[in-house]
C-alpha cells in the first residue's frame, strides 16, 4: 500500500511542479464563470441604431427620443437617403435602420394612419429578430400612450410565473453545463494525455517494469485528478453561489456524489482514450475535437437539444455531459430529490462500467 | 532562399508523413461544420405545453385552440390536476403550463376581466423568455378576437393604426445557419492555425530535435518561416474546402470580394500563427502548451462573438476584446460574406491586426532563443 501511496505523491508532485499548467487548472473555472456571468449573454443592449427621418416633425422626432432613452439602443447617425443605409450597414456601424415616412405626424394625426420601416441587417438572425421585437415593443408602448388613455375592457390577464429562475438569469443555464464542461476537460482530457505522454516517452515501460501492478499504476495516475476536478467542482458552485447566486436547493451530498460519478467516468473514458492513442498529439486532437466541442455543443450546454435535427438527438445521447447536466440541473436548481434522477444516473453508471471494462481489455502490459 | 525551399520541402513532408493529419485536416473539419451548424441552432420549435384546464368553458376552449393552432407549440398534456402537470415540468415533460382557473369565463363576463397563468420553466433563460413572448402574442391575439366576436368591441376602429414594416436585409429568410457557419469556420481555422503551429514546435523541443537544428548553420528566421508557411498555407486551404462546403450544403452565401477575405484572412493568420510560436516558446511540454492554448482559444472565442453579438457585452469585454483577434476575423468575414463589404469598410479592422501581427511576431521571435 505504502508503495502505491508513493506512487501517488509522486504523481502529485509532476503536477505541482507545473505551475503554469496549475494556475491555468485553476483560473480556468474562474474564468469561465465570468465570461459565461457576464459576457456570453444574449441580452440585447447597445444596440447601433441609425435614423433616417425623412418627415422631421415632433412626431418622429419624439419618437426618435423615446427609442434612445429606452436603454436598449444607441444612435449610430441620422442618415439622408437610402444609400446610405447600405454603407452603415456594410461598415458594421449598424444593426437597424428606423425610417419615418414623410409627413408622418400628418398621417398620424388626420388619417389615423402612419408607417414606421424598420430595417435590419439580418446576417445576424437572432440579433436582428431580437431588436426588432424590442424596438416595436419600444414603439407600440409609446404611441399606445400616446393615442389612448382609456382602459381596454374584457381581456385575459396572463400572468407568468418563471420556475426555478425567477430572474431570469441566463447563468443558471450555464453552471451545470460549465461542471460538466470542466470536470471532462480535466478528468479525461489530462489523464489521456498523462498517460499517453509516458508511452511515448518509453517511461511506461520502466513503470510496467517496477513491482507496481498496472491497476495501481492507472489508479495512481488518476487519483491526483480527481482530487483536482473536486477542487474545481466546488469552486464553481462556491462562485456561482456568491457572485451570481445561483442557489443549491437539494441535497449536497447527493449533488457531490453525481459529481465523483461523473468524475470517474470521464476519468475511465481518460484512461480508456489513452490505451487507444500513441502519441500525445493524438490523444489531444482527439481530446479536443471529439470530447470537447461535442460536451460543448451537443450536451444542451448552451444549445437546447429539443431543437436539435433528430440525428444530433441521438448523438447527444452518447454524450456523458448530458445526462450529469440534467442531474445538475435537478438537484441544483429544482431541488429534486433521487428519485427524479435515477435514470440519468444509471446511464452514467452504466457508461462508467463500459469504459472500465474496454479500457481493462485493452490496456496491454507488454510494450511491442 | 535555397535553403528556405529545402527546410519548406522536409516541413511539408513531415507533416504530412503524420497519418494524423490528413484525417485532422479534412474529415474533422468536414464533420465539426456539418454537425456543429445544425447543433448550434437557436431557432425554437415544437414547445411542449401541458394544458390545465379547470373552468371547462368555451372561452378555455377556444383559447386552447388558439394554442393549439400555433406552429410553435405542441401540447402533449391536457389536464386538470394542477400538480400532476407541475411534476411533468420538473421532469423536463414540459417547457410550459398554461393554467386556466376555475370560474375563468365567468370572471371574464361579470368582472370583464379574468386571470390567466403561465408557468414556464426558466432554467434556460432565453428560450424562457421566447416562449413569454410568443405566449403573450396568442394571448393578446385572443384578447383582439374576443373583444371583437363576442363583444362587438372593433379595437382597430377606434385606434390609430401604426404600421410597423419589418424589413431583412442580406437575409430575408432569417436563416441562422449561414450566420453560424461562417463563425464556425473561423474556428477552425484559427483552432488549425494556431494548435498546429505551437504543437509541432513544442513537440520538437520536447523530443529534443530543436537542438539539432539548433547547432546547424541555419538562421532563426529561416527556421521560424520555414515552421509558420506550411501551417499558413493549410489554414487558407481550410477556408477554401470550408467555404466551398458552405456553398453546397449551406447556401453559403459569398456577396463580397472572395480575394479580399483571403488577404485578411492571410494577415489574420499572421497573428494567430505569431501567438501559436509565442506560445510555443513559453511552454516546454506539449502538455502545458495544449493547456495555455485551450484556456487563450475558449476565451477569445466566447468573446469574440461567435454566439452572441459583441457589442452588447459590457464594456470591459469590449476593450478586452480590442486584443482580441478573433473578434476581428469573426466580424470581418461575415462582413465580407453575408453583406459584401468592401476593403474602406474593413479598413480598420484590416491595419489593427497588421500592426498585431507586427508586434506579436516580433515579440514571439526575439522570445525565441537558438541557445537554451
Amino acid at each position: 500500500m505504502s508503495r502505491f501511496f508513493g506512487f501517488v505523491k509522486k504523481e502529485f508532485q509532476h503536477i505541482f511542479r507545473d505551475v503554469r499548467t496549475l494556475v491555468i487548472l485553476f483560473g480556468l473555472p474562474i474564468v469561465m464563470i465570468i465570461l459565461f456571468g457576464f459576457v456570453v449573454t444574449t441580452e440585447i443592449k447597445d444596440v447601433e441604431v441609425g435614423i433616417w427621418d425623412r418627415s422631421m416633425d415632433q412626431a418622429s422626432i419624439k419618437a426618435t427620443q423615446k427609442i434612445f432613452s429606452s436603454g436598449y439602443f444607441v444612435p449610430a447617425g441620422y442618415l439622408q437617403n437610402e444609400e446610405e443605409i447600405g454603407e452603415l450597414f456594410r461598415g458594421g456601424r449598424a444593426r437597424v435602420v428606423v425610417v419615418f415616412e414623410e409627413g408622418f405626424e400628418r398621417g398620424l394625426q388626420r388619417e389615423n394612419r402612419a408607417a414606421i420601416q424598420l430595417i435590419t441587417d439580418a446576417s445576424d438572425a437572432n440579433t436582428a429578430q431580437l431588436s426588432l421585437t424590442y424596438l416595436q415593443g419600444v414603439l407600440m408602448t409609446y404611441f399606445r400612450s400616446m393615442n389612448m388613455e382609456m382602459e381596454i375592457p374584457w381581456s385575459v390577464d396572463m400572468k407568468s410565473r418563471m420556475f426555478y429562475n425567477e430572474e431570469m438569469k441566463g447563468v443558471y443555464m450555464f453552471v451545470p453545463g460549465l461542471m460538466a464542461l470542466i470536470l471532462m476537460l480535466i478528468s479525461a482530457l489530462m489523464t489521456s494525455v498523462t498517460i499517453t505522454r509516458e508511452k511515448e516517452f518509453g517511461t511506461m515501460e520502466l513503470l510496467l517494469a517496477s513491482p507496481l501492478k498496472p491497476r495501481e499504476i492507472i489508479l495512481g495516475k488518476v487519483t491526483p485528478y480527481v482530487l483536482l476536478s473536486f477542487v474545481n467542482a466546488l469552486t464553481i458552485i462556491v462562485l456561482g453561489f456568491l457572485v451570481f447566486g445561483v442557489p443549491v436547493l437539494g441535497s449536497i451530498w447527493l449533488l457531490m456524489l453525481e459529481c465523483m460519478l461523473y468524475i470517474t467516468l470521464a476519468l475511465s473514458l481518460g484512461v480508456l482514450i489513452s490505451t487507444s492513442m500513441k502519441t500525445q498529439q493524438m490523444a489531444m486532437f482527439i481530446g479536443m475535437l471529439g470530447l470537447m466541442l461535442p460536451t460543448i455543443l451537443l450536451s444542451g450546454f448552451i444549445f437546447p437539444i429539443d431543437n436539435m435535427p433528430r440525428v444530433l438527438q441521438w448523438f447527444s445521447a452518447i454524450m456523458p455531459a448530458r445526462w450529469f447536466i440534467v442531474v445538475v440541473k435537478n438537484i441544483m436548481l429544482k431541488g429534486t430529490g433521487f428519485a427524479f434522477i435515477w435514470k440519468e444516473t444509471l446511464i452514467m453508471l452504466g457508461m462508467t462500467l463500459f469504459f472500465i471494462l474496454a479500457s481493462v481489455k485493452r490496456f496491454k502490459i507488454r510494450l511491442n | 532562399m535555397r535553403i528556405l525551399l529545402t527546410l519548406l520541402v522536409k516541413e511539408f513532408k513531415q507533416i504530412f508523413r503524420n497519418r494524423l493529419m490528413l484525417p485532422i485536416i479534412f474529415v474533422v473539419p468536414v464533420v465539426q461544420m456539418i454537425l456543429l451548424t445544425y447543433a448550434a441552432s437557436l431557432e425554437m420549435k415544437g414547445i411542449s405545453m401541458a394544458v390545465v384546464d379547470q373552468d371547462f368553458s368555451q372561452a378555455s376552449r377556444l383559447l386552447v385552440s388558439r394554442f393549439e393552432g400555433s406552429p410553435f407549440f405542441e401540447i402533449s398534456l391536457t389536464t386538470s390536476n394542477y400538480q400532476e402537470a407541475v411534476r411533468e415540468l420538473t421532469r423536463d415533460r414540459v417547457d410550459v403550463i398554461l393554467h386556466m382557473p376555475r370560474e375563468f369565463e365567468k370572471r371574464l363576463y361579470s368582472e370583464q376581466e379574468t386571470d390567466l397563468q403561465l408557468v414556464v420553466n426558466a432554467i434556460n433563460s432565453t428560450e424562457a423568455g421566447l416562449i413569454n413572448s410568443y405566449c403573450t402574442q396568442i394571448v393578446n391575439d385572443f384578447n383582439g378576437q374576443i373583444r371583437a366576436e363576442w363583444f362587438g368591441l372593433d379595437g382597430a376602429g377606434r385606434i390609430t393604426n401604426l404600421e410597423i414594416i419589418p424589413r431583412y436585409w442580406y437575409n430575408s429568410l432569417l436563416d441562422y445557419k449561414i450566420y453560424m457557419f461562417s463563425g464556425i469556420l473561423v474556428i477552425i481555422v484559427t483552432l488549425i492555425g494556431m494548435l498546429l503551429t505551437a504543437l509541432n514546435l513544442v513537440r520538437e523541443k520536447e523530443m529534443g530535435t530543436t537542438e539539432q537544428i539548433n547547432v546547424t548553420p541555419l538562421r532563426k528566421y529561416q527556421f521560424i518561416i520555414a515552421k509558420l508557411i506550411p501551417f499558413m498555407v493549410i489554414a487558407l486551404f481550410e477556408l477554401a474546402f470550408g467555404l466551398v462546403i458552405g456553398r453546397l450544403l449551406f447556401g453559403l452565401p459569398m456577396v463580397g470580394s472572395i480575394g479580399l477575405l483571403f488577404l485578411f484572412t492571410c494577415i489574420y493568420l499572421l497573428v494567430v500563427l505569431g501567438i501559436g510560436l509565442f506560445l510555443s516558446t513559453i511552454s516546454n511540454t506539449q502538455q502545458q502548451l495544449m493547456f495555455v492554448a485551450f484556456f487563450f482559444m475558449i476565451t477569445f472565442i466566447l468573446m469574440s462573438g461567435v454566439f452572441t453579438p459583441a457589442e452588447s457585452m459590457p464594456r470591459w469585454a469590449q476593450k478586452i476584446n480590442l486584443i482580441n483577434p478573433v473578434a476581428y476575423f469573426m466580424k470581418v468575414i461575415r462582413m465580407i460574406l453575408l453583406k459584401g463589404s468592401e476593403f474602406r469598410d474593413i479598413s480598420r479592422e484590416f491595419y489593427s491586426l497588421g500592426i498585431y501581427a507586427m508586434v506579436i511576431l516580433t515579440l514571439a521571435i526575439t522570445n525565441y532563443r537558438k541557445t537554451t
